[in-house]
């Protein structure tokens, strides 16, 4: 692993994996909830600019569920620990 | 003050429920059934004389002592080996009994060293006090004949001596070792007049297999087994009942005080999580309270380059605020944090909490769980809604199948090991899912039926192929299931294990472990009455730490095996104060009681109490905290009780996380690894120098009573209100009690709780509210905090952390009996010469591959770093696995591990790191540099700064 955006970019997909199979059947509400309860704003920031930016990394059910959260719909991304 | 003193009845309770009636001494007594002679006349307070016997261990009926007559049958039977009987005529004091005993008497004493005024034990000597009990006068035999008062001291133990020109053969110690204890390292050598007490086979007690547990001290009638402490400084005068503060058991101990000075600490036969039971840590090893090495004065620096200064507590104080108000003001609100310690009280671990979320404004709060039990709150709070186990210890008597998985109870969780080896030897089976041969696969009198040495990494795995076996051969519980889980989410569940990829056969060969094996623990664990599932560390510190732990609840669930005493999912935790700082909102994202920091209701209650506006998002999580901190937004950190660079992942990483920080401090009783990456040190009071309350695996609140001044001057919930008051956050409170009584007022499953209630009854476990006053011994009774059970679906996902050519085998880490984890306490403590190192187990056939002898040096290399330690080769570990200990630091085990982690909680994938070992001459060079920089950073300068 490389730096601070690989690691949120494995954890995210690492979630993703968790919430993929269960029997809901909106996994990607379940992936975006997990991050939006679990995830510090920096980091909830950086990977939403990851996503604006590509999503290099990030698996389908994933990068949807980061469009989901409050940072996504935000529009700009917030200045990282402020 | 006094001392306080528990009661011996002499034989153990019955636990029939069918009432006897009889005459004592002219008194009516009724007493259950099976209840011995001499206990029923202790409950009217009729004590009959007695050395063999003690409520602790079963009636042996060797010293003929407690002799009584029973109208109507012959002789003199022993009081300890009747049972009472309806209607029984029972006479305790007779000219003919007066007169057995005091011949009884004159032969012990004929053999006995008459050295009553220099003994240890004078005044504390049960020998001394039947000679008085039978009016012994004089001895007709004289003190010439043959006798064994001039045999040598067995000294070898660092914490007892065993004296035997002092025994009286009464086998208590031996029975102790035996029943209570269940390691058997005792024995009676030889015969008649030759008997004598044994050690392992007529070994010194430290070369022997005593575990140097202490019940054979606690049982000795007289000063054979003595405490050295007791030796060295005389017999207690007062003492205090207070907790361990070792590991998740939370053991109720006896602080046996002289002035301020302790003397010994006593295992509480009322403590309701140890029953009277020790370890060989929280009845000996405390010495380190009292540590050369121990930091007494606050002490700051300018950068870690430079000597430590020594300061006014004020200073010291001052210096955290300004630097925390400079930090935030220069980059943000969110750029420190804290985190709460496993090892201290509930009270300030709180305390700590509430000071970051209103006294730095952010959430930037975690404690030491993170890195071990995190995914427990999370994959059961999921499953049941509740984020603890479900039992209490007393549930083991009533198991029959005891399933352990990721866990060593006879190192990490001794004193509930013990009472588990009691249910086990009395026929409850036992399954064991562990890499390791652990000690309990077998043992004295006990035998796994499937131990399952699983390849590490793979839990979630077998956990599938268990339930595969209970759903497709129809040995789940549908009756439970129906009433009390979600029937759709099992029918999910069940229909996603039945399917092929979690087979026995296919898992089977994923995890190294024959199908017949799985397939055979999986009928065990389902058959059995009552089955309960105990686990550790080794289920949850992986990346699928939380999956594995919700795989259990539902193995639980689909059984039936919740809601009643002898089942359950059973997290034993592995610092005492685990689960409580837990409960206390120590994690970023919860506040005390697990509600969410964002739900608005719960915000709005703390905010009115607190006075201050609380952030609704969560914050870092510590491995987070590290990366923040290389990345440049996290700045700085307070670190109560937490060795966070020797007990964390990655070293390298954690030490740069540190070194990016421009204000570390660090709050603990010695100059930890961390503090050599600290600004400002704050010395830590012991468990013996405050007021609180511990909770334990079993959520006890158990209480923590002070029995000294704080040798630093503050306890550390005054060291936290000092830094608040400093950083404008005032936090009114004058005791302890104060804390808890607002802990209550703001969490609804401690409603209850209060100091007042807890010195009335002694502990009681959450939840303790209106519904349940007294507390809630056993979870989910006739229903799931959540409503429904929830089976969640628990897909086996690998690691990435994976073996090739480079790095061949997998490292596991775990602990041992003698240390508790990073050392900082055992370590200086006479434990050490139980364990001076940390050593690589690994298997015979990977040894000889690599040209490796029992005890050579070895490098051990992964992709994250690598130390080296001595080898020792056993076939304890599977070929392909080795395992270490992270007990010390020049070691430095976790400079190896990798930042994997759990997919829920970051909690770290310790126990899965591929690796390669190799023969090397000794420390690497990595090694030497970093007890340098260690020893560099530990000086302290002469002159104090101002």
């Amino acid at each position: 692993m490389s730096g601070t955006l690989d690691k949120l970019v494995m954890m995210a997909n690492q979630i993703g994996k968790f919430f993929t199979p269960q029997r809901d059947g909106d996994p990607v509400a379940g992936i975006a909830d997990h991050l939006e309860k679990f995830w510090d704003p920096r980091m909830k920031a950086s990977i939403v600019a990851h996503w604006r930016a590509g999503g290099a990394g990030l698996d389908g059910p994933v990068r949807e569920a980061i469009g989901r959260l409050k940072e996504a719909k935000r529009g700009a991304p917030l200045e990282a620990g402020r | 003050m006094s001392l306080v003193h528990e009661t011996d009845y002499g034989t153990p309770a019955s636990k029939s429920s069918e009432m006897v009636t009889l005459t004592i001494d002219g008194q009516a007594v009724t007493v259950p059934a099976g209840t011995s002679i001499m206990r029923a006349a202790m409950d009217i307070g009729t004590q009959v004389p007695k050395l063999c016997a003690t409520d602790s261990v079963d009636a042996f009926g060797s010293c003929r002592l407690c002799l009584v007559e029973i109208q109507g049958r012959p002789g003199t039977p022993a009081s300890c080996t009747t049972p009472v009987g309806n209607g029984m005529v029972v006479s305790t004091q007779t000219e003919r009994l007066k007169q057995i005993r005091k011949g009884v008497m004159e032969l012990y004493i004929s053999d006995h060293p008459l050295d009553c005024l220099t003994c240890a034990a004078n005044g504390d000597c049960e020998l001394q006090d039947m000679a008085g009990a039978v009016g012994l006068r004089d001895v007709r035999y004289g003190y010439d004949g043959e006798n064994h008062t001039r045999q040598a001291k067995d000294e070898s133990n660092p914490y007892f001596t065993f004296d035997p020109s002092k025994c009286i053969v009464c086998s208590r110690c031996v029975r102790a070792c035996e029943e209570v204890q269940g390691t058997f390292a005792l024995t009676i050598q030889g015969r008649g007049f030759d008997s004598k007490v044994s050690a392992g086979m007529a070994e010194s007690f430290v070369d022997s297999e005593c575990v140097s547990c202490g019940a054979c001290v606690q049982a000795c009638p007289t000063a054979t087994l003595s405490e050295k402490s007791v030796i060295d400084i005389g017999v207690p005068e007062h003492s205090v009942v207070t907790t361990c503060a070792y590991c998740g058991v939370g053991c109720s101990f006896k602080a046996e005080m002289r002035g301020e000075e302790l003397v010994r600490m006593v295992p509480y036969k009322d403590g309701k999580a140890n029953r009277g039971h020790s370890c060989v840590k929280g009845r000996f090893a405390w010495g380190y309270a009292n540590h050369r090495e121990r930091i007494l004065k606050p002490m700051i620096r300018e950068t870690i380059d430079q000597p430590w200064c020594e300061v006014t507590w004020e200073v010291a104080i001052g210096r955290v605020a300004s630097e925390f108000k400079r930090l935030q003001a220069r980059y943000g609100r969110l750029a420190i944090g804290g985190i709460t310690s496993s090892r201290c009280t509930n009270e300030e671990t709180y305390l700590v909490q509430k000071l970051v979320r209103g006294g730095f404004g952010n959430n930037n709060v975690d404690t030491c769980a993170r890195v071990c039990h995190s995914p427990t709150g999370y994959g059961l709070k999921t499953t049941f809604g509740t984020s603890a186990g479900t039992q209490d210890f007393d549930s083991v008597e009533h198991t029959d199948v005891v399933l352990i998985i990721g866990a060593n109870p006879t190192d990490a969780h001794p004193v509930f090991a013990s009472r588990m080896k009691k249910r086990l030897r009395q026929g409850a089976k036992l399954i064991i899912i562990d890499p390791r041969r652990i000690d309990l696969v077998r043992t004295p009198h006990i035998e796994a039926q499937h131990h399952l040495p699983l390849r590490p990494g793979t839990n979630a795995a077998i956990l599938n192929a268990i339930a595969h076996v209970i759903v497709t051969e129809g040995l789940a519980n549908e009756k439970f299931v129906r009433e009390y889980c979600d029937p759709s989410a099992f029918e999910h569940w069940a229909a996603f294990v039945s399917g092929p990829q979690n087979s026995p056969e296919t898992v089977g060969l994923i995890a190294g472990v024959s199908a017949d094996a799985i397939r055979g623990a999986a009928r065990l664990y389902a058959s059995g009455k009552n089955s309960a599932i105990y686990y550790g560390l080794g289920v949850t510190e992986h990346s699928q730490g939380t999956t594995a732990v919700m795989g259990l609840a539902n193995l639980a669930m689909a059984t039936g095996n919740l809601g009643r005493p002898g089942v359950g999912v059973n997290p034993l935790r592995g610092q005492n104060n685990v689960q409580g700082s837990c409960d206390m909102g120590s994690f970023p994202h919860e506040l005390s009681g697990y509600r969410h920091i964002s739900d608005d209701a719960t915000r709005a209650m703390f905010e009115k109490l607190w006075g201050r506006p609380l952030d609704a998002e969560p914050g870092l999580r510590i491995p987070n905290m590290f990366d923040a901190a290389i990345d440049g937004t996290f700045k700085g950190i307070y670190v109560q009780g937490e060795d966070i660079l020797q007990s964390d992942p990655n070293t390298k990483h954690v030490q740069a996380a540190l070194a990016a920080m421009e204000c570390v401090v660090v709050q603990d009783l010695f100059l930890n690894e961390t503090a050599n990456y600290a600004h400002v040190f704050l010395p830590g009071s012991t468990f013996l120098e405050k007021d609180g309350t511990f909770t334990n695996a079993e959520r006890r609140i158990n209480r923590v009573r002070k029995v000294m001044t704080p040798k630093n001057g503050m306890a550390d919930w005054e060291i936290t209100l000092a830094i608040a008051k400093a950083m404008g956050f005032e936090m009114p409170y004058s005791h302890p009690s104060e804390i808890m009584d607002e802990i209550a007022r703001l969490t609804p499953t401690f409603a209850g709780v209060s100091f007042e209630l807890l010195d009335k009854v002694g502990s009681v476990q959450w939840p303790c509210n209106e519904k349940a006053p007294l507390g809630t011994p056993v979870m989910h009774i006739g229903g799931f905090a959540r409503g429904k059970g929830n089976f969640m679906i628990t897909e086996y996902v690998p690691t990435d952390e994976k073996v090739g050519p480079r790095f061949p085998l997998l490292l596991t880490t775990g602990r041992i009996l003698s240390q508790y984890n990073v050392g900082a306490q055992t370590r200086r403590t006479d434990n050490v010469i139980w364990h001076e190192e940390d050593v690589l187990e690994i298997h015979p056939h990977d040894a000889e591959e690599r040209g490796v002898r029992d005890g050579d040096w070895v490098k051990l290399d992964s992709r994250a770093g690598g130390t080296a330690l001595r080898a020792r080769i056993t076939d304890r570990v599977a070929p392909g696995v080795v395992y270490t200990t992270f007990h010390h630091p020049d070691t430095q085990a976790n400079v190896v591990t990798t930042e994997f982690s759990d997919w829920a909680t970051n909690c770290p994938e310790y126990k899965v790191t591929a690796v390669q070992v190799s023969p090397s001459n000794g420390p690497s060079d990595w090694q030497r540099e970093y007890a340098e920089q260690a020893e560099h950073s530990r000086r302290i300068a002469k002159v104090a700064a101002e």
